[in-house]
């Protein structure tokens, strides 16, 4: 009982936070907004992609990008609030360091998937308005979106903890994700096809965890699956556990 | 049984010990004060009471439990006041306290009776819905030690309560203290270099110096051990050889480039002195306060000033948070 009134306190704090920075809302949905009108349109009016309009293709890549940008960012919140002292506070308080890791993880998977929801309404907009043909909305393919959305931040909401938990400064910590999120975002098969990739590029791409969550989420909005819906659904689980798993390790060691 | 007893506890940083072999026995219900200079040693002693630093050797127990092995029962039993802001910002004063109260899992009716018994005595109920970002330095300050409170813990950690604080609050907060210790039965523990506040407040003391005790007891005792009065002499010479046969002198000891006599009854003979001195440019008669405790038993003054560092240090260190 009294651990999960202490996740609600950390998940409380962090939804009165996130209300109250609008400018990092606005930032992180304007971001991906206009990779999908620019690159999607931009390149859309010259190519499309076996088939399909640029912009409908890239759009599940894009929601990924809103994910993974807001949620690994999310980690320099720890950095903070060990820069003040609340971590102190917080870690004086009779609470394990797993109801800390948790309230964490729930707090910024809330974030990010408000911020997702928004990006995911405008996406709907722009199809049933023609500019992004090619979508196919159903309960389906938009519940089993989000589920993937949702399994994929839980990972990288971690991945950003576990950094944030060993780091000092929010300038160490901003350099070292930068190393991070570009990879995870450019070699996930988000802004391209990945049936015919050179061969010396492919392997990257299929250690990526995120390329799954790409493909499922790619799979059920458009129909072009690269894997399958099982196969991608059980990678971006195992992916999230295991950072789980890291995570709470790491903030068991966590020092202040 | 003592509720906090440490046994040679000991932190080693890379170079320096920061805390060495302390053993200390503090009883329930009585104000505890650490006192010393800058870096002697008393914040990392009070992390590591309150679980937050293991220490490198050595243990100590708190309310029966063992701050290493049992540290979730430690932690359940106090409450702490650290010397740095950690409160958030974004947040106002009523939802940090409410934040707190849940961290501790206080009971929803019992909370907002505490958050408003808390706020009305440090004075901040009419600031109670605006954001800590619009708070002053002792505003702050002010509702973190409203905070600290806020749960009664059995044992109360405050680091530095009233730094930076304006007399009357001082004041304030010195009084609901005592209550605290006496209506509650609560442990306090103080970390001060503030020998006001510790004279005022504390039953008993440790000062410490380069993480050792130097001496130990209650404030009247140690001033009492000193001796009598203190006669302070400033001469451009002073012969202090002649002072040394005088019977009824018990110490003498420089002080800032002056003189130091402890004696009994320093108004009757301060006459003799004098004549035995010869031309002086001032002379001071008073009781001994605790920074002559602490300068009898180091040989130096214990200087006032901020507790961590360097006025410039500490807006640096403020401008790296924003």
């Amino acid at each position: 009982m009294s651990e999960l009134k202490g996740i609600y306190a950390l998940w409380y704090r962090e939804m009165k936070v996130f209300l109250r920075e609008r400018s990092r809302v606005i930032s992180s949905i304007i971001n991906p907004l206009l990779w999908l009108l620019i690159i999607g349109g931009g390149l859309g009016s010259a190519v499309s992609f076996e088939g399909y309009n640029v912009m409908t293709f890239i759009f599940p890549g894009v929601l990924i990008q809103t994910a993974l940008f807001s949620s690994v960012f999310f980690g320099v919140y720890i950095v903070w609030d060990k820069k003040i002292d609340f971590m102190k506070e917080v870690l004086v308080a009779p609470m394990r360091r797993t109801s800390l890791f948790v309230g964490k993880i729930i707090g910024g998977s809330t974030d990010t998937l408000l911020q997702i929801l928004i990006l995911f309404t405008i996406g709907i907009i722009f199809s049933l308005s023609g500019i992004m043909p090619g979508l196919q909305l159903t309960v389906f393919s938009v519940a089993v979106s989000l589920v993937f959305l949702l399994i994929t931040t839980v990972g990288l909401v971690s991945i950003g903890l576990i950094i944030g938990s060993q780091m000092e400064s929010p300038e160490g910590f901003q350099l070292i994700i930068s190393f991070v999120i570009f990879p995870l975002f450019f070699l996930s098969g988000s802004l391209f096809p990945i049936t015919n990739l050179p061969k010396w590029l492919a392997p990257f791409i299929f250690v990526n965890p995120v390329t799954y969550a790409v493909d499922g989420i790619r799979g059920v909005l458009i129909g072009k699956f690269q894997f399958s819906l099982l196969f991608d659904f059980a990678l971006v689980s195992l992916f999230a556990l295991v950072m789980i798993l890291i995570g709470t390790y790491a903030f068991k060691k966590m020092k202040i | 049984m003592h509720i906090i007893e440490t046994k040679n506890l000991t932190k080693k940083f890379e170079k320096m010990t920061a805390v060495d072999n302390l053993n200390l026995q503090i009883n329930e219900g009585e104000i505890f004060g650490l006192l010393g200079p800058n870096g002697a040693g008393k914040t990392t002693t009070l992390l590591m009471l309150v679980t937050l630093k293991p220490p490198t050797s050595g243990t100590a127990t708190i309310n029966g439990f063992d701050i290493v092995k049992q540290a979730d029962k430690v932690r359940k039993s106090i409450g702490i006041v650290f010397q740095d802001p950690s409160s958030d910002e974004i947040l106002t004063g009523y939802e940090n306290l409410k934040l707190h109260g849940w961290l501790y899992d206080m009971p929803n009716d019992l909370l907002e009776d505490r958050i408003k018994e808390v706020l009305e005595l440090v004075e901040l109920t009419d600031r109670k819905n605006d954001r800590m970002k619009k708070y002053s330095g002792g505003m702050r300050r002010r509702l973190e030690l409203a905070r600290g409170l806020m749960h009664h813990p059995k044992i109360l950690f405050l680091d530095e309560p009233t730094l930076g604080l304006d007399p009357q609050s001082r004041e304030h907060i010195w009084k609901y203290i005592e209550n605290l210790a006496k209506e509650k039965n609560m442990t306090i523990i103080i970390t001060t270099h503030y020998m006001d506040e510790a004279d005022k407040l504390c039953d008993r003391l440790a000062i410490i110096d380069k993480g050792k005790i130097v001496v130990l007891g209650s404030p009247t005792q140690l001033k009492k051990d000193l001796g009598g009065d203190i006669i302070r002499l400033k001469a451009k010479t002073l012969d202090i050889d002649v002072l040394k046969n005088l019977p009824y002198v018990k110490n003498i000891s420089p002080c800032d480039g002056e003189v130091c006599l402890t004696l009994e009854d320093a108004s009757t003979h301060l006459q003799e002195i004098l004549k035995l001195v010869g031309k002086i440019d001032s002379v001071e008669i008073r009781s001994p306060t605790l920074d002559d405790v602490f300068l009898h038993y180091t040989g130096r003054a214990m200087l006032e000033g901020s507790p961590e560092g360097s006025w410039a240090e500490k807006m640096m260190n403020a401008s790296e948070k924003t």
